[in-house]
């Protein structure tokens, strides 16, 4: 990748809270090719969110910072402009779609107003005109009768309709890049496969690049190039979606996997990971996924593992595990 | 509340990704704990305000009970050679008039003080007064719910939604001064917060399994009443005496003021006030002083009552 | 919306149900004879038994409560022993003053209170806003009658700036106005603050940062409306209150309202236009409650629309 659209690069994030600061971003860097989509996984609290948050400069203040790190998007660092300068983009350049629709979308303005307002207020375009691109966006999404719905309540939709709605939304500067922040964790299943198939749709019509938020190893399968996991806050495997699914390197990664259902497989039990999502404010020395790993040894709790290639695919493929190849040969074994 | 934006931490099954679909998987919000107020010692604040507006309602307090002692005063008496001086003259029988004198001669401050002891006894009298009805009916209301809840609960709808001042001043007016009638006219107007706090403690409290424990032990209503609910509900009762009895003592005030408080021979800063208002022009301290006075008192128990009220219950902020 | 105003509209009838008998009520339920209380040691025997038959004491308690009913809705409270005219037609003709301080000190207190909120809010935590709680603060906490005198003091008295009461233009509304107003603004000072400091931290703001909106358009289009829906329950009831507490407010400016008349008939121990003039205030106060109910189902489409 000569020339990235978006390159994080060791970026940090730090929230201030009665008990203390935890950090919830801890040094992640990741690069994104123009058209690319990255999925980015990992359970709850496991930074990616905040990831997200950082890049669109929408952390939480003034309990959350951003404490180091870069952000450069088309040859710019977010982090050096003034925060009203920085969000300017938003919008324009970078979308995001948020993941409960309902708390997202605001209770008492029309959902054309709301999508309309990106026209008005960052195009100067008249009332008229924002109400129509309204309705051709809401029609573009796939909402039915846009032209009657666009004077709706956001509490009159269904939940897949509000996220069309958001997604509507996002869309409507024709933005570079979209980050979608679970966009179907809170939609019931039909709805998700028509949500994802939206999303991968309008990806290849506008070129997009995208980064796809997930818990969920099986929603991002059929959409993402690339994926990255994370792991209180940092990243521990990043490749080729392929790569990370088949030559899984991170004992972590292999536990969620072995979490997806296969809808067409052997109706196995699933194996959940034993243990609990880590206590940011109590990680463990050493590497944090130690005390629910199969592998783990006396070097995780001394030595908190690096990033470092793997094996089979060494440009690309990258795991943080003391003991990644010995992972990879049970993952190629079986 | 959207469960899907719930914090609460999934348990030991976080990790196994839900089957796709599951409306209620796993959610990534930013660390529950993250508050914009995060940092601020609030502790330290907290307890500076407390021990500051303690000390000052103490002076008071001390004022009330030792200041006319020293400083006497009678209410019919009156010195014409005296009369209208301002703060600071020496009175021709050698005093010291330190807030001055008033229309009749007689000294601010010790009628200041007089006022103080009179206010602060009608504050608390109808503060117990109106704890007992409130905490009562609110109790029984919570413990045993049904009709007797709705009437109580719809009559302090309906109390609520009236002005309480003009309650207090239409049974004022056919009671006539006197500090008994104005304990009672007050009483009648502050029981529901009392009602209302004390309910949804009780309610609270059936939900919570010791009571449950206690029930199922064979305990009696009384016996439940006494030793498990009223003492979980005297913290959040006392927070809210506290921040009535600034609202009280201003009441009180105000029906004196009316002339429809205190009677003439018992006088508290309302009515202290009131009879300086014919002289603003040239003696602006009779009203002007035991204004502030009142105005710091007051502030004192706003001050004190949002800081235990912060400290012990912040739920009750909606109250 | 229309199941939502018949019960709005049936709880306001059961308020006002409620206040007539409070007052009937109260002036039966009294320890002693009422029309003795009413009339004060210095009546004659003939004047309290001419009250005694006007108000039916010698009839059982639930056939005065049905007279005393149908002589409320048919507004006849009798006549005023001092005017010897409709008790009725003394609070009418003196109920728009009344009104007329409340709408000013209303206003005083939307424009003060919501604007001060809102700058407390954006400065949360820092001088601005703690001058801001210190000044909601002292408006609560001081008395309203001495707040006015003082004010007749410095800006009548001393600095000869604007007119210490009676009625007259909008000079003479101001000092009555602002200091009726002062309990109001607290109000709406901490509830714009907490109310906007609580949206702030809803997922539609951060959408909206996410559209790229300034944070101006984000704060007063996306915020401030979600955060006035509260204010304007609390605006009905104090407005309500504001009727009340100007029955001070008018006594302490001269200012020929229901309440002055109110407090002059008490001690002329007036008692039909006292009870005209609190019924008079107290179905005011109900039928603000009630068009503001309409408004907040306005202002709240999920109201409005039903869910």
């Amino acid at each position: 990748m000569d020339h990235p659209l978006l390159s994080v690069q060791d970026l940090t994030v730090q929230f201030r809270t009665r008990a203390g600061t935890i950090t919830a971003v801890d040094r992640v860097s990741f690069d994104l090719a123009e058209g690319e989509t990255l999925a980015i996984l990992g359970e709850t609290g496991s930074g990616k969110s905040v990831t997200a948050q950082a890049v669109m400069g929408l952390v939480p203040r003034p309990a959350g910072q951003v404490t180091g790190g870069r952000i450069i998007y088309d040859g710019t660092d977010l982090l050096t402009r003034p925060p009203s300068e920085a969000r300017r983009l938003n919008g324009t350049e970078l979308a995001m779609v948020f993941q409960d629709p309902l708390s997202s979308l605001n209770p008492v303005l029309r959902v054309g107003a709301q999508i309309g307002e990106l026209f008005r207020r960052r195009r100067g375009a008249s009332r008229a005109e924002a109400r129509r691109k309204a309705i051709e966006l809401m029609d573009r999404v796939g909402i039915p009768a846009a032209a009657r719905r666009v004077d709706d309540y956001p509490h009159q939709f269904s939940g897949g309709m509000r996220q069309r709605v958001m997604i509507a939304m996002a869309l409507a500067l024709q933005p570079r890049l979209l980050i979608a922040d679970e966009p179907t964790t809170a939609l019931d299943v039909t709805v998700q496969a028509q949500i994802m198939a939206l999303l991968a749709d309008l990806k290849a019509e506008h070129r997009m690049a995208m980064i796809l938020i997930s818990h969920d190893l099986g929603v991002v399968a059929g959409v993402a190039d690339r994926a990255m996991l994370m792991y209180a806050g940092r990243v521990v495997e990043t490749g080729e979606l392929r790569e990370v699914y088949e030559t899984t390197a991170h004992p972590y990664t292999r536990g969620l996997m072995a979490s997806i259902p296969e809808l067409d497989g052997p109706r196995e039990r699933l194996q959940p990971i034993p243990g609990a999502p880590p206590d940011l404010m109590r990680l463990p020395s050493g590497c944090p996924f130690r005390p629910r790993c199969a592998y783990a040894t006396d070097i995780c709790a001394s030595q908190p593992p690096t990033l470092a290639a793997v094996p089979t695919r060494p440009d690309s493929h990258r795991a943080a595990c003391h003991h990644a190849e010995e992972v990879l040969a049970d993952v190629v074994a079986g | 509340m959207d469960r899907t934006t719930g914090q609460v931490p999934p348990t030991d099954q976080a990790l196994v990704a839900p089957p796709a679909g599951d409306p209620a998987g796993p959610v990534d919000t930013p660390p529950p704990d993250a508050d914009p107020l995060a940092g601020r010692p609030r502790g330290t604040i907290g307890r500076l305000r407390i021990i500051g507006s303690l000390v000052v309602v103490a002076c008071y307090v001390v004022a009330a009970v030792v200041g006319p002692i020293l400083l006497q005063y009678d209410p019919v008496a009156t010195d014409l050679k005296a009369r209208l001086q301002p703060p600071g003259t020496r009175l021709p029988d050698g005093s010291l008039a330190v807030f001055g004198t008033d229309q009749v001669g007689q000294d601010v401050l010790a009628q200041m003080m007089q006022g103080a002891r009179v206010s602060i006894t009608v504050g608390v009298a109808t503060l117990v007064l109106a704890g007992l009805i409130g905490v009562t009916a609110g109790l029984v209301s919570g413990y045993f719910g049904g009709w007797l809840d709705a009437v109580l609960m719809r009559l302090a709808d309906v109390q609520l939604t009236f002005p309480s001042i003009l309650l207090a001043i239409f049974i004022a007016s056919i009671l006539g001064p006197s500090v008994v009638n104005v304990v009672i006219v007050l009483s009648i107007s502050n029981w529901v917060t009392f009602a209302r706090v004390t309910r949804s403690q009780v309610l609270a409290l059936k939900e919570r399994d010791y009571v449950d424990a206690t029930r199922t032990l064979g305990a009696g209503t009384w016996h439940l009443i006494t030793r498990s609910i009223l003492p979980a509900s005297i913290a959040p009762i006392l927070v809210v005496a506290t921040v009535e009895l600034g609202h009280v003592i201003l009441a009180e005030a105000s029906l004196s003021f009316l002339g429809l408080g205190t009677p003439a021979s018992t006088p508290s800063w309302g009515m202290t006030i009131a009879n300086g208002r014919d002289y603003l022009s040239n003696a602006w301290w009779i009203s002007t002083i035991p204004g502030i006075g009142l105005a710091i008192l007051v502030i004192s128990f706003g001050v004190l009552g949002d800081a235990l009220r912060d400290r012990f219950d912040p739920r009750l902020r909606s109250m | 919306m229309t199941a939502y105003l018949i019960r709005r509209t049936l709880f306001a009838v059961f308020v006002l149900w409620g206040a007539v008998t409070i007052v009937f009520l109260v002036l039966r339920l009294v320890p002693g004879d009422p029309a003795q209380l009413i009339l004060g040691s210095d009546a004659t025997q003939e004047e309290i038994a001419q009250l005694r038959d006007q108000m039916g004491l010698d009839r059982p308690l639930p056939v005065q409560y049905g007279k005393y009913l149908s002589d409320v809705v048919n507004l006849d409270f009798g006549d005023s022993y001092r005017y010897h005219r409709d008790a009725m037609d003394l609070v009418t003709e003196r109920f728009p003053a009344t009104v007329q301080l409340a709408v000013v000190a209303t206003v005083i207190a939307l424009l003060l209170g919501i604007s001060l909120g809102v700058v407390a809010a954006l400065r949360v935590n820092r001088l601005t806003d703690r001058l801001v709680s210190v000044f909601a603060l002292l408006s609560q906490s001081m008395p309203s009658f001495w707040i006015g005198i003082v004010f007749i003091l410095v800006f009548a008295r001393q600095l000869h700036l604007l007119a210490s009461g009676g009625k007259g233009g909008l000079d003479r509304m101001i000092l009555p106005g602002i200091t009726l107003a002062l309990p109001f603004i607290a109000i709406l000072i901490r509830l714009t603050r907490s109310g906007l400091l609580d949206v702030v931290h809803e997922n539609y703001i951060q959408t909206a940062r996410a559209k790229g909106l300034s944070e101006r358009v984000v704060i007063l289009r996306h915020a401030v409306r979600n955060a006035l829906i509260p204010i304007v329950t609390v605006t009905g009831i104090e407005f309500g209150k504001l009727l009340g507490g100007a029955v001070i407010i008018e006594t302490v400016f001269a200012w020929p309202g229901v309440g002055r008349l109110l407090i002059d008939s008490i001690s002329a121990r007036d008692y039909n236009v006292v009870q005209a003039a609190i019924l008079m205030i107290a179905g005011g106060f109900v039928l603000i409650n009630l068009v503001v109910d309409i408004l907040y189902g306005y202002l709240d489409p999920r109201i409005r629309l039903g869910r």
